[in-house]
């Protein structure tokens, strides 16, 4: 394949930040079908538009995800990308890696594709852009053979689930977000392979309500770490902040490139607390925290002094989404509080999950995620299918229309009334 | 035995899903994982985790361009090998962390890295501008609006000596999605960076029948704007569409459902500008980011005008915001009116809502400040 001149691309190769047209340009050197890819990202950075096609559904036997078919609609000028399809290669829990594995990673890719990543996509996979459609059988042999690893999930399935870091690297954690990832994920593969939902269906676990993976706004269902009992105070170390020692940065040091003044406890902690149920006592800081919406910042800013408490586990929330159609989503607050147990392979949050499916599957229309499900049938019904008691904690606050959906049943003597009845008492 | 195309299902092996996470965890991490006590952010870049049993764990923090090469990921396995007994991990934001369990060892580790010249900028801590988390853009995607990898790098080499230091008030997260799908998911950052169409779609009556399922490209319009029509391809009398252009939102929804709208174009696509949104739940709840700058051009290479836009915003954030306050709340606590005012962007009526529950963002109140653009009634 011909080298192209990519003037264009080439102004990108200026400037501090690491440039992807100069690293695309050193693996042309050995993959010479990347200077097609330049040259097609060239030729749309000089018509202002995309060169791929819409669609192309290619995949391997027995999945119904995994693989996004994409085709160049200049596949003349620029062969080497004639088929460009996208594999999804799920993610280890938390995205760790040992180089051995990255590297046998990096040979498959090399031999089967473009030699084009991402790490990682949006939704957490490894992501290998661009290959052939003759090569994904081949490429799915020896990732599953040799490198004991399988595909991840596209179209209207369970995507591959995310998860922060969790307890391997964060005081923090409520869970160990890696393991209830890795273990549902094991768990589901089925539904991972399979497209058998109205449309895609993301779980997000993040260890603490910080929410690292963006599960409140990016996952269908939300699992966030949280905690029941008191927040723990190690007073001592109060003192250390509040005396300004170099030892205990506020936030942890993320201040320190510039000069804020000294550390002031009262304006920092106790006045941007939302529920303001922080005050000194003396030498004491004392949080009510029957008051508490455990909403980190104070951890945040104390992270040497305060911890979460003892008592951990995890709220969840359902339905989060971007905007198609009817606009962005955050999940809304289903289940206060699960343990999120290992010893009982996760059963407080499995029964949730199945207990969404069996209904969304059902009632779900085509492309309709389960948040606009819930809008579509309402909160009470959901929660009511959810077999969760309905509580102000489920809303921002109550609704200020008085348009009740009464059931019949719910009201004295029920809706059939006699209308020759009711006018011998009232004439017309 | 490798792949047998003649006998595809013979010796298969599914379901295996990802590798087991505790394989690949540095020895430190393992030893430690659910014990950890606090951590400090020593420099920008570089994190310390402490244990409980005394142990720590250095962390080196580098931008990534995201997309990139396999020998670009060789270049970091060369550094864990060197220096971090084989192991690497990724952050959520496209950031990559090398892990040393010895303070001595974070010295030697920095310089390896900065050998590699700018291929890993060392930074994306604290109160900075951490990595973009983006989408594919031209690179790959059929349905962009934008780029993603242009104008990230021209945004990051613009805001570089942000993500290398902790001068902000707070975090800022950068996310630019390259059309309204928001597989970025860009609906709840600080600055969001996102493409947008202009042009209703094209309908292609030659290609429609056989690419396209009618009703639901019908039912795919939010709007009711895609219709049902009879067209005349080679004199021939076909089922197609039309569409309510006056109708159109631009969403781009009926193009994922039916390849025969096409919507690109190089003067109608562009970037609008979203701001103040946040995910964490610290102090306030999750905002959605809100609409400010509803167009911006593709001007290739280097996407000029948003680099411009972006730092502008930026700058009036970290000059007037409190410590702690993400860009969403100093908006909030400062008004919308004087946000438009102290970054200088124009305010224009597309910023307000007219789509559904679009009241629920109209001002009932008489609570409101005296900018500039309520000097037509108070200077008369």
């Amino acid at each position: 394949m011909a080298k192209h001149e990519t003037p264009l691309l080439d102004e990108l190769e200026k400037g501090p930040w690491p440039s992807f047209v100069t690293d695309l340009k050193q693996q042309a050197e050995t993959k010479p079908e990347v200077w097609d890819i330049l040259g097609q990202l060239e030729l749309s950075f000089k018509d202002r538009i995309t060169h791929w096609k819409h669609g192309g559904i290619v995949g391997v036997f027995g999945y119904g995800g995994g693989i996004v078919g994409r085709y160049s609609d200049v596949p003349k000028q620029f062969p080497g990308v004639e088929h460009f399809h996208t594999v999804r290669i799920a993610q280890p829990s938390g995205l760790y890696y040992s180089t051995e594995n990255l590297r046998a990673l990096m040979d498959l890719w090399e031999k089967y594709g473009s030699g084009v990543t991402n790490m990682h996509g949006s939704t957490g996979d490894m992501i290998f852009l661009g290959t052939r459609t003759e090569n994904l059988e081949p490429l799915f042999w020896d990732l599953t053979h040799d490198l004991k690893q399988d595909l991840g999930g596209s179209g209207s399935n369970l995507r591959t689930p995310s998860c922060c870091l969790g307890e391997s690297r964060c005081e923090w954690a409520c869970f160990d977000a890696q393991e209830v990832c890795n273990s549902l994920t094991q768990r589901y593969q089925d539904e991972i392979h399979r497209p058998a939902f109205p449309y895609k269906f993301k779980f997000k676990f993040s260890a603490c309500p910080n929410d690292c993976v963006a599960a409140i706004a990016r996952s269908d269902f939300s699992v966030i770490g949280t905690w029941k009992d008191n927040i723990r105070i190690d007073q001592a170390a109060v003192q250390k902040y509040i005396a300004n020692d170099p030892e205990y940065p506020s936030n942890g040091g993320s201040h320190k490139g510039r000069d804020w003044g000294p550390f002031d406890i009262q304006a920092e902690v106790i006045d941007l607390c939302p529920t303001q149920c922080m005050w000194m006592e003396g030498n004491e800081l004392k949080i009510d925290d029957s008051e508490c919406t455990r909403c980190m910042h104070c951890i945040n800013v104390l992270p040497r002094a305060l911890r979460p408490g003892l008592q951990k586990g995890a709220s969840i929330l359902i339905g989060a989404k971007a905007p198609i159609l009817d606009g962005a989503q955050f999940s809304t607050l289903v289940v206060p509080f699960v343990e999120v147990n290992k010893e009982n392979d996760f059963e407080e949050v499995v029964d949730v999950i199945e207990k969404v499916w069996d209904w969304w599957m059902e009632v779900g229309k085509n492309r309709e995620r389960v948040g606009e499900t819930m809008q579509r049938v309402g909160l009470p019904t959901f929660l009511s299918v959810m077999e969760v008691e309905p509580m102000p904690q489920h809303v921002k606050e109550p609704r200020s229309n008085p348009y009740v959906f009464w059931k019949e049943e719910e009201v004295e003597g029920g809706w059939d009334r006699d209308i020759e009845e009711y006018r011998r008492r009232h004439a017309a | 035995m490798g792949y047998d195309p003649k006998n595809p299902m013979e010796g298969r092996i599914s379901d295996l899903g990802p590798r087991y996470y505790g394989d690949f965890l540095p020895p430190v991490i393992k030893e430690n994982k659910g014990k950890w006590l606090y951590h400090e952010i020593l420099e920008p870049g570089v994190l310390v985790h402490v244990s409980e049993t005394g142990a720590k764990v250095f962390t080196v923090r580098c931008g990534s361009p995201r997309l990139v090469s396999v020998n670009y990921v060789r270049d970091i396995c060369d550094i864990a090998d060197k220096h971090c007994d084989g192991f690497v991990r990724f952050t959520t934001r496209n950031n990559i962390e090398f892990m040393v369990d010895a303070f001595e060892k974070v010295a030697p580790l920095k310089e390896t890295i900065k050998s590699y010249g700018n291929k890993f900028p060392i930074g994306g801590t604290g109160a900075g501008v951490t990595n973009v988390v983006h989408t594919q853009g031209w690179i790959h995607c059929h349905t962009p609006a934008t780029d993603a990898s242009g104008p990230v790098k021209a945004v990051m080499d613009d805001l570089f000596e942000y993500f290398g230091s902790m001068t902000l008030p707070a975090q800022v997260r950068i996310a630019l999605a390259c059309c309204l799908n928001m597989c970025g998911a860009v609906h709840a950052s600080d600055i969001a960076i996102l493409g947008v169409h202009r042009k209703p779609p094209m309908i292609d009556h030659a290609r429609i029948t056989g690419v396209c399922e009618l009703p639901l490209a019908i039912a795919s319009c939010p709007l009711g704007a895609v219709k049902p029509a009879k067209a005349i391809v080679n004199g021939e009398e076909i089922k197609s569409v039309q569409i309510n252009a006056e109708r159109c939102m631009f969403c781009g929804n009926c193009y994922t459902m039916c390849p025969a709208l096409p919507m690109a174009d190089a003067e109608g696509d562009g970037i609008a500008i979203l701001v103040g949104g946040k995910v964490s739940n610290a102090r306030s709840a999750p905002k959605f980011s809100k609409l400010v700058v509803p167009f911006l051009p593709n001007t290739t290479p280097r996407w000029p005008e948003t680099v411009e836009c972006v730092r502008q915003i930026l700058v009036a954030y970290e000059k007037d915001a409190k410590k702690y306050e993400r860009l969403g709340e100093w908006a909030e606590r400062i008004s919308w009116e004087k946000f438009f005012e102290k970054t200088g962007l124009p305010f224009t009526e597309k910023s307000i809502d007219d789509y559904r529950l679009a009241y629920d963002t109209w001002r009932t109140s008489t609570q409101f400040k005296y900018t500039s653009h309520t000097a037509a009634y108070t200077n008369k």
